[in-house]
């Protein structure tokens, strides 16, 4: 009878397979934006390796190698044919993984990658998670108390967080946690004597002594990461801490926490479980994002912590004009910061009931 | 009943000042004018924006007077100098070859100026150009402008700067050149934002039977409006570019020695840290007070051109 | 005025005074008034505060303003005093308000079903299926033909008057002895709001509740309610029954019946109403 009963009666036609089939195009939206972006990087890529320098036999196989080593090198390039068939050959190469060989170690760049990986992995998962366990109250207890003193501080606490340069707040933390007060070890990611212990399954130490049940490993590798992983979550810290009170002040001033109040619910339910469940779906975007960046930022810290992950790998290549190994790295780290951001925004999608339908 | 007496007001600042909060402006100028004082009240009100605006000031203006705050030009090396810790004379000490650290901090303001400056110029006219003409023109363009656009979104900074400049060489330009590519995305997106709104306004409709041709209405009406998001948006990212150069400073990938780039002074300075802590400190925090400064300035500069954010 | 003798709601001099940067702002001076379980209407423009007293009845008036009075009472409970707990519990339970626009007013990521068993389960300590009964009794009530799938949908699935419908059972589950309804039908089309308020009006008959109903539109507050009061500036400058409006006294009241079109009005141009700034500052005849 009401007119409103027409607009749930068109919906009542949309089943599980619509939402699926919407799920689905979603996804392969997404897929085809990561695709796409992955060929653009790859694109990149090859620029600075193949065109842009003015011999790329020579940044690949160095100046010092013998001539029919630099032969064999041209023509595995392919840089006699033309440049869409070198980029096209390039494509196949990074698809199938082969990222030619490491001058540094003599080894697949591959292999070096996948073995230096898990430690920047691991780096980055216990800054991300420090820096969401630590920001998230830390916003919502700001834009909760607005005006207030410990807005203030939390903002504060934020911008600088935000505006360090996380390479130097390392050094300083080094100097004072390691060098004065000596509360955490030196450099690397375990004791020397506890090197091998432990079998490596995933290549993050936390995660493999865990499941080796050997705490001592286990304790020996936090006190390793905790520092790093302190100073490369000050950014996660003041930049979730900053978008969560933004966020949730966003939420605060809107109609229907008036209508949460006036049912009489507690102050607590009302911020937690109406403002901030409609603040946890732009979050995970957040953390998702921040997650790609400390992986990426990661370079600098493992420099300063001598930390053997990625960052450092690259580095290194870089000092040693390693270029198979600055490109494959560089396509890797990139893949995973363009491939965590694209996650991010399809979980977002899927999580919001209003972009669902 | 008499008023008390007026203070006397020079005349002139009188007629400014009414010139100024006249409720109808008499000339376009004007009322930019007017915009502009009204805009500058809200900013003054704000100290944060303040202290950022300060900063930022302080950096320019370090940088224009250098020759005239410096007593060395930071470069010349004293080795019997070397390693002194603050005092009267070297108000941040020395550093490993006897260089006053102050006057390095000063000559290497000039260098961040530059960096920024140059990462500008280059990423504002880009996203401008692609952005307005994507937004404007619409249809296929716009559609392939913005995938074009969308591969650089989501590049990783400081990894393919590194990239670059492992393959160029370093060096100040290469490192402004990776920075600026991806800087450039979220402007051409923000700029087409804008001109898809003012694409179906009203005074370009008009200027539009007047016989403006595109390229005119362009450049002349679109984006003096876009520039202004674009000038918020620049003043947030400005210090993320600070840090990333700085980033790359350290890695020995910016500025060569014996140029005072704050970065690559940090490098150096970094196995003194334990007893000559001051070598590597004071330009971290020279590279932490200019990021927040222009991270402060952004937030006041948000809140007044966009006065709904107001409260954050 | 009610039919236990008693007045169930006590207002006396109400004032809420705001502080905004450019000083004090008082959006509501010295309001009175009494209900008991009657229809009373307050009617103003945007800005004569009306909205404010629902708030302040209900102590949610926002963080910068405060809220004084010499009576502010509510079946015998002080509201300016009362605990935070008090007033919790008073809130929902006892007074009710349901808001202007269901889009704004209704969580968005919380399906309309929850919403709903969360009005009733925080009043009464019972388990999920009783309240999702109960949830699904009320949605019936206020006439929606298929509650299983409105209780399963996000408030953004729902149209204008679903969505209000929606408010009404979600604020009227806990069968409060006041609703306050703040501008109900303002955001809805005319047929519409006409069904909602026939629903609101059956729900306030059935619960015997009292009913404050808040708008800007006079006509439709004199249809609806048993006495209305005529707000302007934060004062309440006319206070008199539905079927005696046309025998107001104030010059503002009289404006507004003026404007008002009529079938048989005579074809005449409409007359605008013109303001008097004393209706702001002088005392209110008959006060």
């Amino acid at each position: 009878m009401a007119v409103g009963d027409v607009a749930t009666r068109r919906r009542a036609g949309q089943g599980v397979w619509a939402s699926l089939l919407r799920a689905a195009l979603a996804v392969a939206r997404v897929l085809a934006s990561l695709a796409l972006t992955f060929l653009g990087l790859t694109a990149i890529t090859f620029f600075i390796g193949r065109v842009m320098p003015i011999d790329p036999v020579l940044a690949i196989v160095g100046d010092r190698a013998r001539q029919d080593v630099y032969d064999a090198m041209f023509l595995q390039m392919g840089l006699d044919k033309p440049i869409y068939i070198q980029y096209l050959r390039y494509l196949g190469d990074v698809l199938t993984g082969n990222f030619g060989i490491s001058i540094q170690t003599s080894r697949p760049v591959i292999y070096d990658l996948l073995h230096f990986f898990p430690a920047t992995l691991e780096l980055a998962t216990i800054a991300t998670l420090l820096g969401v366990f630590l920001g998230v109250p830390m916003g919502v207890l700001a834009a909760v108390n607005q005006g207030r003193l410990i807005d203030h501080v939390v903002r504060i606490v934020g911008l600088i967080g935000y505006s360090m340069p996380v390479f130097w707040l390392g050094m300083v933390g080094l100097l004072i946690f390691y060098a004065r007060l000596q509360w955490v070890p030196g450099p690397g990611r375990l004791d020397i004597y506890f090197d091998g212990l432990v079998p490596p399954v995933t290549g993050m130490l936390l995660i493999d002594a865990a499941l080796a049940g050997d705490w001592n490993v286990f304790d020996n590798a936090l006190s390793h990461i905790i520092l790093p992983a302190s100073i490369l979550g000050t950014y996660a810290l003041a930049y979730i801490a900053r978008m969560t009170r933004s966020f949730m002040l966003d939420q605060i001033r809107q109609e229907y926490i008036l209508t949460a109040r006036v049912k009489g619910l507690s102050e607590t339910r009302v911020i937690w479980r109406h403002a901030f469940g409609n603040v946890l779906v732009q979050l995970v975007t957040i953390i998702g994002l921040t997650y790609a960046s400390l992986l990426e930022g990661s370079v600098l810290t493992e420099t300063v912590f001598s930390w053997p992950g990625i960052g450092q790998y690259i580095t290194n290549a870089l000092f040693n004009s390693d270029m198979n190994a600055v490109i494959g790295g560089t396509i890797v780290v990139g893949t995973c910061f363009v491939g965590i951001n694209m996650l991010s925004d399809l979980i977002y999608r899927m999580l919001d009931p209003r972009v669902r339908s | 009943m008499t008023s008390p007496p007026v203070p006397e007001v020079p005349a002139t600042r009188l007629r400014l000042h009414a010139w100024l909060l006249s409720d109808i402006p008499n000339t376009a100028f004007q009322a930019r004018c007017q915009r502009a004082w009204f805009g500058w009240r809200v900013l003054r009100s704000n100290p944060i924006a303040m202290a950022g605006l300060i900063i930022v000031l302080s950096l320019i203006l370090m940088a224009a007077f250098a020759p005239l705050l410096t007593a060395t030009d930071g470069i010349i090396q004293n080795l019997a100098d070397r390693l002194q810790p603050p005092s009267a004379e070297h108000w941040f000490g020395t550093d490993q070859l006897g260089r006053d650290i102050y006057d390095r901090i000063v000559w290497g303001s000039r260098i961040t100026l530059y960096i920024i400056g140059l990462v500008t110029v280059i990423v504002v006219p880009i996203g401008l150009a692609i952005g307005v003409i994507s937004g404007y023109v619409g249809g296929i363009v716009d559609q392939a402008l913005m995938r074009f656009t969308d591969i650089f979104l989501a590049f990783p900074r400081l990894i393919l700067a590194l990239a670059f400049v492992a393959s160029m060489g370093p060096g100040i330009e290469n490192a402004v050149l990776a920075i600026a590519l991806t800087t450039w995305s979220p402007y051409a997106r923000i700029a087409r934002a804008e001109a898809l709104t003012l694409r179906n306004s009203e005074f370009i409709l008009a200027a539009r039977t007047q016989g403006a041709s595109t390229l005119r209405i362009l450049f002349r009406h679109v984006v003096p409006l876009c520039l202004s998001s674009m000038i918020v948006r620049l003043t947030l990212d400005m210090a993320g570019i600070i840090l990333t150069a700085a980033g790359l400073g350290f890695l020995g990938l910016g500025a060569q020695p014996p140029s005072p780039e704050w970065g690559a002074m940090i490098s150096a300075g970094r196995q003194f840290i334990l007893d000559q802590w001051w070598v590597p400190t004071v330009p971290g925090l020279a590279i932490l007070t200019v990021s927040l400064g222009f991270n402060l300035l952004g937030d006041g500069l948000r809140d007044v051109l966009d006065p709904k954010n107001a409260s954050k | 005025m009610s039919d236990t003798g008693k007045p169930l709601l006590e207002v006396e001099d109400l004032h809420v005074t705001y502080a905004t940067p450019k000083g004090p702002v008082e959006a509501v001076r010295g309001v009175s008034f009494t209900l008991g379980r009657e229809k009373l209407g307050i009617v103003g423009e945007s800005g004569s505060g009306k909205s404010q007293t629902g708030r302040a009845i209900l102590g949610l008036t926002e963080r910068n303003g405060t809220v004084t009075a010499k009576t502010l009472r509510f079946d015998g409970v002080d509201l300016l005093t009362a605990g935070k707990r008090t007033l919790r519990n008073i809130r929902g339970k006892r007074i009710s308000m349901i808001l202007q626009d269901p889009k704004y007013s209704l969580n968005p990521v919380m399906t309309v079903g929850r919403q709903i068993e969360e009005a009733f389960l925080v009043h009464q300590k019972s388990s999920r299926s009783v309240a999702r009964q109960r949830t699904l009794e009320m949605l019936k009530a206020v006439r929606i033909r298929d509650p299983e799938r409105v209780y399963r949908a996000y408030p953004h699935e729902l149209s204008g008057g679903m969505g209000q419908r929606v408010m009404i059972a979600m604020m009227m589950i806990p069968e409060p002895d006041i609703i306050i309804a703040d501008e109900p039908t303002s955001a809805l089309d005319v047929t519409v709001s006409l069904q909602v308020l026939a629903i609101l009006d059956d729900m306030v008959e059935r619960l015997g509740s009292g009913l404050i109903f808040i708008s800007h539109d006079l006509n439709l507050v004199a249809s609806f309610c048993d006495r209305v009061l005529i707000m302007y500036a934060g004062r309440v400058v006319e206070t008199c029954r539905a079927d005696e409006l046309d025998k107001a006294i104030h010059p503002y009241t009289r404006g507004l019946l003026n404007c008002l079109p009529r079938l048989d009005g005579g074809g005449e141009t409409l007359p605008t109403l013109k303001r008097d700034p004393a209706w702001a500052r002088d005392p209110v005849p008959g006060s």
